[in-house]
Formats: structure tokens, C-alpha cells, sequence
């Protein structure tokens, strides 16, 4: 049935484009790769917008690293590149802060959601559950635009007179909402909070796209338990979006309203720079609820996607079925679910009931179960295996060895009693880093050196990669290993300067080193954009159809498969995706019918 | 000049690194994919193995390098069950940490692709996926179970004989008051805040329990041994009362008075000889970002001893007396600061 509509829809499709037999031969520039439904091209749209914002809030970082390892130094090329923002070569403290929070904005929700699921999503939802494009072609262009005008948006709040936003990436009120409190409370946060309302907006038109077109739009034979892992990833990932940014939304808007109209949802009892403010009976912790009700599904929006792609490239990469499908299946709807329940762990200091803290310790905690699941079963899956060290697969590997790092560190922070001591310290930027951060990076390097072939035709250049690969992993360590000891010193997160405390300057070596190791790594990560764009034209050129001998139906496509995907008839699926050395065999695609004689699992 | 020289070389290691990637696709293409692609396959899973090892090393010099650095013992009793906790959960995760990360680098490195191996169909296993559901649900449920009777322990109700000192954070420092001979913080309300008439907190001077409470700024004195209860507010936007030697942490609200309760078990003098560190002074962090002085809002607390509190709380004039000078005649200030201020309660 689902054949037959996409099939239709298609030729709808067809027929408008100019009534030809093959519209995306004689589509113009701008259809084809400006304002292009093929979802192909969005998926590739979102990856290099990604690209080029991951390189800006890399960059950012590498500034307030700067900062960080050199308190006392002085750069005049800052002063030259930034004005009054470096006066003397020095980062000023207004500055530093909207560095850290456009860093963490940008790299939380431009890149590792709309730059990862955005790309993945796009890109493997119809070639992976054999459609031609998404259940609306037309809605998921939105979604693009909407997240480059999310961009432009903020691209614009990084050039206005007194900044952009400094309030830190979660813009806790009152601080977002009061004008007077600082340069980067002025215009600056306005600008920062129509950016998130417009993707907000980009995030739930993808969202509901993906979801319909994974249930409605999959090929003859293509049971749910017949997915392949990253389309139930990127299917929860979808769902925790849907359900989630609305909320982030209503925050938004209720501080733009205390910002702008007088009301006081998040204001109360604040004298501000002598100035007694009017406001009364707002709660500033209300706004905390709302955001990170958003905020820990998020976490999970940026990780499901990598875990997903990480299952599938081990299970192609050991040539060996990715171990316990089903426990992968219900460890991803687990942490699906718990991603709802345990948003006040971010929020034990607050003043909040110790008794609803309390249930918030148990339900955090309980999510590291499905999570030592994946971890086990992926450890499974390449035991016994016969494992190809494909870049894509190397990261891979990094992504658990990260994800099992950052995950443990959680088991201190979301435990109450120990969070008092850790909150906000540099042990929670060790932590999100290296889970959140440096780990769903992983995954989407892993997807990118993986689908790179799909996308473009052409491989990517391997000892790059390679060179990417161990630069990367090895600096990701280096940088936040340490970090966990200054923050078990009790160091506070966002400190620009520690030589005016007694107990905190005890790290300036290790600033130093950590400094010099994240310069390095940012380099790396510029070989990777050249090798990237290079390979795009120059890459070497794909010879067949399925390069990793991989299962799954985007390989049944042509190598550089025209919008609608396949040729001829959209492929029937005959068994689940992870059929690899099974009765001797290397790898029996989905499309393979099962034999009278095969055995079962 | 020594910036151009930096991008300089920048721009040649990007260049080197490039060309020596494009031979390497030449040699592949010389000495054929397949060959090239196993011999890269030895090299990484051997790196992989060298990750390993290097990395463990690493973790232990980091170690030894910097466990010195974190904080001694912690000076409050609240701080003694943080820290137990704290190193029963590095002790459970460690473990955890050297055997998953060990089996996965060494799992890599033994089943590298080879020639001789097929690798083994292994979809599933119920008994083994029920073990790895079980074991680590039952020691997260022992971790739970300290935790949250620590955390009661640590967020219960302050003992009866605390004193009570009133905490404030503004953009960028810290306000205390103390309640003075009667033990109780007498009325505030916000409207009122007038720092040019010297009334900081936005005290209620009709209120008689304001007039011997006692304001001071960044500095707040304890006394060793005593229970304190400090009652958290914040007049423009949140803060956080970040006490590291305490392990002590809680926001400061604007409109929201939040509260915590601790112990000071050692004095600023005991803790100069633990820490062998002269110029030791606990310190009041902020932890939560507040502004572009964030970074530099420090406050100090002193523990002493009740006779060293005492005749310092007592060199202080009330806040009403100091904002209200008509009403400080001579002998009632002698009267004020002579009054007994071990037992405060609470009300």
C-alpha cells in the first residue's frame, strides 16, 4: 500500500515539475539545490550549515580557551579582530560570556541537533524504509529555512552594538529577562530568543515529517522490527522533539513577554543597580522547569541519532548482527520515556522539594540502565566479529568508549548528594562534554564517513580520517579528562580569571595544557572540513553500488541515486537489516527473499 | 607579526598534511585498495590497542599529578557524607570504567579483520541481556538508596540550636544580617531596598525584631562546631552560595528565599595548618552566572570560636541604629551589644 501512494505522490510531484518523465534531470539551479524538496539535498543542506557553525562555535571556543589558559596575557590580533569586545588584546568579561553562550547555543541546537539529526534524518529515514522522499516534501524545505533563518537570526545577534546574548545557552531569568543587568541583556538576548522560537518551529516541522513518514511511508515487507537501529533512533528522536520544543517555545515567548510587555511570569521582589523594579509574584524557577523539560530531552535529541548510527556501522563494520535488536529497540523506548521524567536533576540546588528530588535521584539513575544495555550489547557486537577499521567504524568505537566515560560521570551527578558538591563546577562541563558533546560528535563524524559515499558519489580520503579520527580522540581526553579534577576542586563553571581566589588558582598549568590541546584539536577539525568539501569533488569515485557490503536498502540505490530514490520499482524487504555471517554468508541484503533451507535466529 | 608567523605555519601543516593524504591515495591506488586497506586495518587496530595502554597510563599520571589539587577533608559534617558518597560511586564506576573500556579496545584490537576468521552469528541472548539488566539495576539501586538517605540527612531540618544567618546576592558581592539578641530576622520587603539611606536589605524598621539585627558585606563569621542555618536570597538575579570546603551549594533566588544548614567543623586558623596554606580563607563562590562579574564575586567566611564571634558580632552597630541615628542614644547601644547571643532560634 505504501508503495503505491509514494508512487503516486511522486508522479503528482512529476507532473508539476514541467510534465516530464524525470523533473530532477531538468530542474533550474535554484529547485535542484537552493529550494530543493529532494531530501537528499536538505539532508545535505543541514549538514553543511552544520559544518559552518560548528566552525564558528569551535572557533569560539578556541577564543575563550584563550582566555582561560592565558588570564594575563595579551593578544593584540583580538583587539585588531574584535575592538572594544578584546580591549588591550585582553577578552572582556562581556564578551567572554556571549562566546560561552553562543558556543553552547550553537553547538547544542545548530549543530548537534539540526546538523545531526536534520542531516541523518533527512538523509536515511526514505532510503533506509525504501520511500521516494518524506510524507511532505514541501513542509520539510520549511524545516530547512526555517533553521537558516534561526541562523541568520542569530548570525545578526553576533554584529549588534552591545553583543549577543551572554546569559549562558539554558538563558536562565532574571538575569535574560532584565535589561539593565548587562551589554548582553540588551538587544542582543531579544534576537537570541526569535532565533530559538523560529527553530523551534524548523525542529517541529522536520519532527513531524519524520515520525509520519516512518509510520505511513515504508516499502513492501518493512515491518517496524524490520528498521534498521537509526531509523527507530532518529523516529525517538523525533518524538522527544515534537513533545519537547513546544515548551521550550512557551519559555521563550513568556521571556520575551517580561522583556518586552511588562509582565512578570518569571520576575519577583528584584531591585536591580539601586532600582527597585515593579514586579512581583513571578517565579524565576518556573522558567528553569520549562527549559529544561526541553532541555534533558534534548540531551537525548542530540544522543539517540549517534547511538543509533553508531549500532549500525558496528554491526556492517564486525560484519556481524548488531547483538540483542530488541534490547537495543527497548533500551532506546526506555530512555525515550525517562528522558521525560528526570529534567530537575538539573535543578537540585535550586530550593527544590528534597522529597521531589528525591524521585528525581531514582528516575535518573534508572536511565543508566538502558544505558549500560547499549553499551553491553555493543561490546557484544563486536566480540567474535571480523572488524574492517573503516574511519566511520573507528568512530564509532570512540563514540561508546566516550559515551561509557561521560555516562559513568553522570551516575555522580544525577545522585543528589554528591550534585551538591558537583553542581555547576567544571565537572559538569567534563561530563556534557564528553557524553553529550564530544560523543554525539562522534556519531556524526562516524555517519558522515559512513553515508559520504551515498551522499556524494565519491569516498572520502581515509588517511584524513584516520589522522581526524586519532587527533580527535585522544584530545577530547586529554581536554576533558583533567577538567573532572578541577571540578572535584569545587573550580565554578564560567570563570574567566581564577588568580583572585584562594582555592581555585591551583590549575594554571592545566588551563595552559588544556588551551594548547583544544587549539590543536580545532585544527584537526579543519582537515576534516577540507578533506570534506575536497572529496566532494575530488574524492575517489565510487565503483559500486554497496561499498561496505552493508544490508540495508539506501545501497540498493543507484551510486548517485536522482530524486525518488530508486530506478524502477522501490525494492520489497524480506528480513530484518543485520543479517551478517549468517550460514556462511558475508551479508544477506534486505531485499534477499529467505531461503527454504536458511536457519533461523 | 608573531600572529602571521603562527597561521603561517598553520597553513603549511594543513598543506603537509594534505599532500602527504593525496600520496597515500596514490600508493593505494599503485599497490591496490584491498592491500592498503588491510594494512591500515593492522595499523589501527594496533593503535587501538596502544590507545589502551597509553591511556590508562595516562589516567593514572593524571592522577598522580593532580589528586593533591582537589580539596582535603571536608570541613563540615554535611561535607563528610558528600564525600563518602562520592568515593563509593568512583569506586563502583571505576571498576565499571576498566572493564567495559577494556573490553572494548581489546575486543577491537583480537577480532580485527582477518582472513582465517569468520566472524560468529550472534543475534541475541536472553540470559545474558537479563544478567546485564539486572546487575547494573541493582547496584544503581544501592547508590540510590545512600544517596537519597544522605540527601534527606543533608536537606532535613536544621537542629534546633542553629543560629541563622541571612544570606544576600547582588550582582557582584555578598550581604549578610544577623539576627541579633533576639534571634529572629526581622521583616523585609523589597520596595523598601534604599542602600543611599542605609537600609541595603530592604529591612521593615516598624518591625521591633529589625532593630538589633546587625548587616555586613562580604564577610560572614561562623562559629566552629555550631550549627548554622542560612536563610538565601538575592536581590537582582540568581546566584548561587557555592561553599567548596563545606561541599555546601544552594541558589539565591530573587523572590524565592531558599535555605541550607551545615556545621563548620574546623576553624579558619585549624584549616590554615591542614591546608599548610597561610593565606587560606574559606571562601563563598558564585555558581551560577550571573553577569559579567560573575567570575569575581567572592565573599569570605570566617570560622571562629564562640568568644571570637561574639565580641566581633558585638563591635557591630544594628543596622536600625546606623539607618536611624535619632534613635542610638549611648547607653542603649552598651545595652544592645551586651546581650547574650548563644541560643538564637529560629521562628
Amino acid at each position: 500500500m505504501s508503495e503505491t501512494t509514494t508512487v503516486q505522490v511522486v508522479e503528482v510531484k512529476h507532473a508539476a515539475t514541467h510534465h516530464e518523465e524525470h523533473g530532477h534531470h531538468e530542474q533550474s539551479f535554484i529547485s535542484k539545490y537552493i529550494f530543493s524538496m529532494d531530501h537528499k539535498t536538505i539532508g545535505k543542506q543541514f549538514l553543511i550549515t552544520g559544518i559552518v557553525w560548528a566552525i564558528i562555535g569551535g572557533f569560539f571556543s578556541v577564543l575563550f580557551r584563550l582566555q582561560l589558559g592565558y588570564p594575563e596575557a595579551t593578544f593584540p590580533i583580538l583587539e585588531t579582530l574584535f575592538g572594544k569586545w578584546a580591549k588591550g588584546g585582553q577578552i572582556q568579561p562581556e564578551f567572554y560570556y556571549s562566546l560561552v553562550t553562543m558556543h553552547g547555543t550553537i553547538l547544542v541546537f545548530f549543530v548537534l541537533t539540526a546538523g545531526l539529526s536534520g542531516t541523518f534524518a533527512n538523509i536515511l529515514i526514505p532510503l533506509q524504509i525504501g520511500a521516494r522522499d518524506m510524507a511532505s516534501p514541501f513542509l520539510n524545505m520549511l524545516s530547512y529555512w526555517f533553521f537558516f533563518l534561526a541562523g541568520v537570526v542569530m548570525a545578526a545577534s553576533i554584529f549588534v552594538q552591545t553583543g549577543p546574548a551572554s546569559g549562558g545557552w539554558t538563558m536562565y531569568p532574571p538575569l535574560s529577562a532584565l535589561r539593565q543587568a548587562g551589554d548582553g541583556q540588551k538587544i542582543g538576548t531579544d534576537l537570541w530568543l526569535v532565533s530559538m522560537a523560529l527553530f523551534v518551529v524548523s525542529s517541529l516541522l522536520g519532527g513531524l515529517n519524520y515520525i509520519s513518514t516512518i509510520l505511513n511511508m515504508r516499502t513492501k515487507g518493512m515491518s517496524m522490527t524490520r528498521l534498521p537501529l537509526p531509523i527507530w533512533a532518529m523516529f525517538f528522536t523525533a518524538v522527544l522533539g515534537v513533545l519537547s520544543f513546544p515548551v521550550l517555545l512557551s519559555g521563550a515567548i513568556l521571556l520575551l513577554f517580561d522583556r518586552n510587555l511588562g509582565t512578570s511570569f518569571f520576575l519577583s521582589d528584584i531591585v536591580i543597580n539601586g532600582e527597585v523594579l515593579p514586579n512581583e509574584g513571578g517565579s524565576a524557577i518556573l522558567y528553569q522547569h520549562l527549559f529544561w523539560f526541553l532541555g534533558h530531552p534534548e540531551v537525548y535529541i542530540i544522543l539517540l541519532p549517534a547511538m543509533g548510527m553508531v549500532s549500525e556501522i558496528l554491526s556492517v563494520n564486525s560484519r556481524k548482527p548488531i547483538f540483542g535488536y530488541m534490547a537495543m529497540l527497548g533500551s532506546l523506548f526506555a530512555i525515550a520515556i525517562l528522558a521525560f521524567l528526570v529534567w530537575a536533576h538539573h535543578m537540585f540546588v535550586t530550593g527544590l522539594n528534597p522529597f521531589l528530588g528525591s524521585v528525581f535521584v531514582l528516575l535518573t539513575l534508572l536511565i543508566a540502565v538502558p544505558s549500560a544495555i547499549k553499551v553491553f550489547n555493543w561490546l557484544t557486537t563486536i566480540w567474535r566479529g571480523n572488524i574492517r577499521f573503516t574511519p566511520a567504524a573507528l568512530f564509532a568505537i570512540g563514540f561508546v568508549s566516550l559515551f561509557i566515560s561521560g555516562g559513568l560521570t553522570g551516575i555522580f551527578l544525577g545522585n543528589s548528594t554528591i550534585d551538591i558538591h558537583l553542581h555547576d563546577t567544571m565537572f559538569v562541563v567534563a561530563h556534557f562534554h564528553i557524553v553529550m558533546g564530544v560523543a554525539s560528535m562522534f556519531g556524526m563524524f562516524a555517519g558522515v564517513y559512513h553515508w559520504f559515499p551515498k551522499m556524494f558519489g565519491r569516498y572520502l580520503n581515509n588517511t584524513l580520517g584516520y589522522i581526524h579520527f586519532w587527533v580527535t580522540i585522544a584530545g577530547s581526553y586529554l581536554i576533558f579528562w583533567p577538567m573532572h579534577y578541577q571540578g572535584l576542586a569545587g573550580v565554578p563553571r564560567r570563570y574567566l580569571d581564577k588568580r583572585g581566589w584562594v582555592n581555585f588558582n591551583q590549575f594554571g598549568e592545566l588551563d595552559k595544557f588544556i588551551t594548547v590541546v583544544s587549539i590543536i584539536v580545532f585544527v584537526v577539525q579543519i582537515v576534516f572540513v577540507v578533506n570534506f568539501f575536497y572529496s566532494i569533488y575530488k574524492g575517489r569515485k565510487l565503483r559500486t553500488e554497496n561499498p561496505w557490503g552493508a544490508n540495508t536498502l539506501e545501497w540498493t540505490t543507484p551510486i548517485n541515486p536522482g530524486h525518488g530514490n530508486w530506478e524502477g520499482d522501490i525494492p520489497e524487504v524480506h528480513r530484518w537489516p543485520y543479517d551478517y555471517a549468517k550460514d556462511g554468508r558475508e551479508f544477506i541484503p534486505q531485499t534477499e527473499p529467505v531461503g527454504a533451507s536458511e536457519s533461523k535466529h | 607579526m608573531q600572529t602571521l608567523l603562527i597561521s603561517a605555519i598553520l597553513i603549511l601543516f594543513l598543506v603537509v598534511v594534505f599532500q602527504i593524504a593525496k600520496a597515500s591515495e596514490y600508493v593505494a591506488m599503485i599497490r591496490g585498495y584491498e592491500n592498503a586497506r588491510k594494512q591500515s586495518n593492522k595499523i589501527n587496530a594496533f593503535l587501538l590497542l596502544a590507545f589502551l595502554v597509553l591511556g590508562l597510563i595516562g589516567v593514572y599520571y593524571c592522577n598522580e599529578l593532580l589528586k593533591d589539587r582537589i580539596l582535603g577533608e571536608p570541613a563540615s559534617d554535611h561535607g563528610v557524607l558528600v564525600d563518602r558518597m562520592l568515593y563509593v560511586t568512583l569506586g563502583i564506576t571505576f571498576v565499571v570504567f576498566l572493564v567495559t573500556q577494556i573490553a572494548l579496545f581489546w575486543f577491537a584490537y583480537k577480532y580485527q579483520e582477518s582472513d582465517n576468521r569468520k566472524a560468529f552469528y550472534y543475534p541475541h541472548n536472553n540470559t545474558l541481556e537479563l544478567i546485564w539488566t539486572v546487575i547494573p539495576a541493582i547496584v544503581l539501586s544501592v547508590l540510590v538508596g545512600f544517596g537519597i538517605f544522605y540527601w534527606f540527612k543533608i536537606t532535613g531540618p536544621a537542629p534546633k540550636d542553629s543560629m541563622v544567618v541571612e544570606v544576600v546576592g547582588k550582582q557582584y558581592g555578598w550581604e549578610f544580617r544577623y539576627p541579633g539578641a533576639d534571634g529572629i530576622l526581622g521583616k523585609k520587603y523589597f520596595k523598601k531596598v534604599d542602600a543611599a539611606n542605609n537600609n541595603p536589605v530592604g529591612q521593615l524598621w516598624e518591625d521591633p525584631a529589625n532593630h538589633d539585627d546587625v548587616y555586613v558585606e562580604q564577610e560572614m563569621h561562623l562559629v566552629v562546631g555550631k550549627p548554622v542555618q542560612l536563610v538565601i536570597g538575592a536581590k537582582d538575579v540568581i546566584h548561587d552560595v557555592g561553599l567548596v570546603h563545606f561541599r555546601m551549594k544552594m541558589d539565591a533566588v530573587p523572590g524565592t528565599p531558599t535555605t541550607m544548614w551545615f556545621t563548620p567543623k574546623f576553624t579558619t586558623k585549624e584549616m590554615k595548618v591542614k591546608t599548610s596554606n597561610p593565606d587560606f580563607v574559606y571562601e563563598i563562590s558564585c555558581d551560577q552566572l550571573c553577569g559579567k562579574g560573575h567570575w569575581s564575586m567572592r565573599g569570605i567566611i570566617v570560622v571562629e570560636t564562640q568568644e571570637e564571634f561574639d565580641a566581633w558580632l558585638a563591635s557591630k552597630k544594628p543596622q536600625y541604629l546606623v539607618a536611624n541615628p535619632d534613635k542610638d542614644p549611648p547607653q542603649q547601644k552598651e545595652i544592645a551589644s551586651a546581650a547574650p547571643l548563644a541560643g538564637a532560634v529560629i521562628r
